[in-house]
């Protein structure tokens, strides 16, 4: 594309410069604050402060909570995907109107929107009072964090699995009802196989936010449930314990590696079979 | 060879640009300003554009929402500012740390005027020589209850373990204001270090939790206004203006004992602009400029000229409003108990807040 490697090299420098100043220093900080203690000397005591009971507790329940959502996200969109990119219908503007519209709001407004929903005087309980129905107490529990983040997230999970079964050359799927495959077998053997790059980065691009929030916790848990997000916020904020909140980060992020490392061998398997 | 010269040249650019930055910023600092760091929404921002009118001293103000998210930012030097508002504990322990300068009283003659003196004596408790802060709000913390769904006053804190009221409690989400509650029920002091009595207040407030509705900060003024439960841990000052919003709630404080607190306006060690600083905490304490601040605030102001000049008459004869503050004699203002009784103090909260 570039005439010269300098020219490339000259186009690259801005994103180098941004990549050098708001991700490797501060990641660099993040490092040097997770290894020391207050009086600056090397420690590993802010990592096994994570398994000390409540750090541990809060840890489990994010995951806990974020499996649980990650889970509910990809029931939701698989069929739903299946259904949009049926080609007897052109269901696209409605995908992209749909689920890119709420992107564009701001996330801590739609949260506190379920807010208002979910409250003990909210929109669902008048709704089930007029009929009669008994109260739901949904705000303030562990069920309230996850719609928030199903909600929050679902776009997530299904603009890449949209992608991905809408790239399947239906010639393809045409050719194993020809050699007298079942809808069953073809899709569990052709349709789900080729969609499995797209699930994999919808569960990553789920599963992480839905792991480090502490806004949706924080307005739809009413302080009584700490996800691993707030124990972290407190202790910069609240602790001013900067050294136990980086190490609790550093944490967090072996999760999200992990995570990106399963994503990775997905795609590289995945782009295998492609040149075989 | 040349994509070196290439990063070095950018490098020179960002080093450019950086000094740049920095002199810009200096060149605001030697105009007429103060920086101003207080509470969110704390000041009327007319009484703002009146001070710049009268004085042609621009202010620069930014707000915190906690103590100790302004903590960090003043000690590690982030961000310089003239005059910050710390709650009691806050000032003392900035003094501790040495952030924080003593006060010209002869360039504070409001301050020295109409400013209780059984205000400046309270804030001995955290500046026992009343060299570094000048009283701005004070008040105390209570119940705030819906008077339509108890049965009677609920005058001491224990009512916050009636299972009657179960998820109709909201508690304070901060770990001094928490554990205040039961350290007042066992008649302990809410500067309690004694390690096993806080275990002790620990151990009950996560008996409590079951019965909580959610640990709020700001947010209790909605949720009770909305009516979203009962009842809830507040301070003097919100409930005023809850009681304004929805008349079905009223506020008590509880005979076992509450906080006395004060906020108080400071001028930080490393102040710029001392002089413009001080000319800010005198026009806040003249008692015109007060009586505008309170009507916006709702908080007790320690200016006793202000409540002469209050207009609405039913406010001026509040006793939430202007209670008398001989009542709380006696009644204690948190102190900084240094840095690790304050982690373990933390430490607790988290406790409780993971069960």
């Amino acid at each position: 594309m570039f005439r010269t490697a300098g020219m490339r090299n000259l186009f690259m420098t801005p994103f180098c410069l941004w990549a050098g100043i708001f991700i490797f220093v501060p990641l660099f900080c993040m490092a040097w604050y997770a290894f020391t203690d207050e009086s600056g000397f090397f420690t590993l005591e802010n990592f096994t402060l994570a398994f000390d009971r409540p750090y541990f507790k809060a840890l489990m329940l994010s995951v806990a909570l974020a499996l649980a959502s990650t889970i509910i996200c990809l029931i939701l969109a698989y069929p739903l995907c299946l259904i949009l990119t049926d080609k007897a219908r052109d269901l696209s503007t409605i995908v992209s109107l749909l689920f890119i519209l709420p992107l564009w709001m701001n996330s801590l407004l739609l949260t506190m929107a379920w807010q208002t929903i979910l409250e003990k005087n909210g929109i669902l309980n008048q709704m089930l009072r007029y009929f009669s129905l008994p109260d739901a107490n949904l705000i303030n529990t562990p069920t309230a964090i996850i719609i928030g983040m199903v909600y929050n997230f679902l776009p997530y999970m299904v603009l890449p699995l949209y992608v991905s079964l809408s790239k399947i050359d239906k010639r393809i799927i045409e050719a194993a009802r020809d050699l007298g495959a079942s809808y069953m077998q073809t899709f569990w053997k052709v349709i789900l196989p080729l969609s499995l790059p797209g699930a994999v980065s919808g569960i990553t691009m789920v599963f992480i936010p839905a792991l480090t929030t502490f806004v949706i916790s924080a307005l739809l848990g009413g302080g009584k449930l700490l996800l691993i997000g707030n124990v972290i916020e407190q202790e910069f904020v609240a602790g001013y314990n900067w050294h136990w909140g980086a190490g609790l980060s550093m944490i967090l992020m072996i999760f999200i590696v992990v995570n990106m490392a399963v994503t990775a061998f997905f795609d590289t398997s995945h782009e295998e079979v492609e040149e075989k | 060879m040349k994509s070196k010269k290439i990063f070095a040249a950018c490098i020179l650019i960002f080093a450019l640009t950086l000094t740049g930055c920095m002199s810009s910023a200096e060149e605001e600092e030697s105009d007429n300003v103060v920086y101003v760091y207080s509470w969110g929404d704390y000041l009327d921002p007319e009484v703002l554009d009146k001070f710049e009118e009268e004085t042609g001293i621009h202010v620069i103000l930014d707000e915190f929402d906690t103590n100790e998210t302004m903590y960090p930012r003043v000690a590690e030097g982030a961000v310089h500012y003239d005059v910050i508002c710390p709650s009691d504990y806050m000032v003392q322990k900035m003094i501790a740390n040495n952030l924080l300068q003593p006060l010209n009283f002869n360039l504070l003659p409001n301050a020295t005027e109409n400013i209780g003196e059984d205000f400046f004596r309270q804030a001995q408790s955290f500046d026992p020589e009343n060299q570094f802060a000048v009283p701005y709000c004070w008040g105390t913390v209570g119940i705030m209850y819906d008077t339509t769904r108890v049965d009677e006053i609920p005058d001491s804190w224990t009512v916050l373990w009636d299972e009657k009221y179960n998820d109709e409690i909201l508690m304070q989400d901060s770990a001094r204001d928490a554990l205040m509650v039961p350290l007042k029920i066992l008649g302990k002091s809410m500067n309690e270090t004694d390690k096993q009595t806080l275990n002790i207040a620990r151990d009950m407030l996560i008996k409590q939790k079951p019965l909580v509705q959610a640990y709020v900060v700001d947010e209790v003024k909605d949720k009770l206004i909305s009516g979203e439960a009962i009842m809830g841990v507040v301070f003097s000052g919100e409930a005023l203006q809850i009681m304004l919003a929805n008349p079905n709630y009223d506020f008590v404080v509880p005979r076992e004992g509450t906080n006395f607190w004060i906020d108080s306006w400071v001028i930080t060690r490393d102040a710029e602009n001392i002089e413009n600083a001080h000319k800010f905490i005198d026009f806040m304490c003249r008692p015109d400029i007060a009586v505008i601040n309170f009507d916006y605030l709702g908080y007790s102001t320690p200016n006793i000229a202000v409540q002469e000049l209050e207009e609405d008459e039913e406010i001026r004869e509040s006793p939430i409003a202007f209670p008398d503050h001989r009542i709380y004699d006696g009644q204690e203002t948190y102190k900084y108990l240094g840095n690790s009784m304050d982690r373990y103090y933390n430490n607790l909260w988290m406790q409780v807040k993971v069960e």
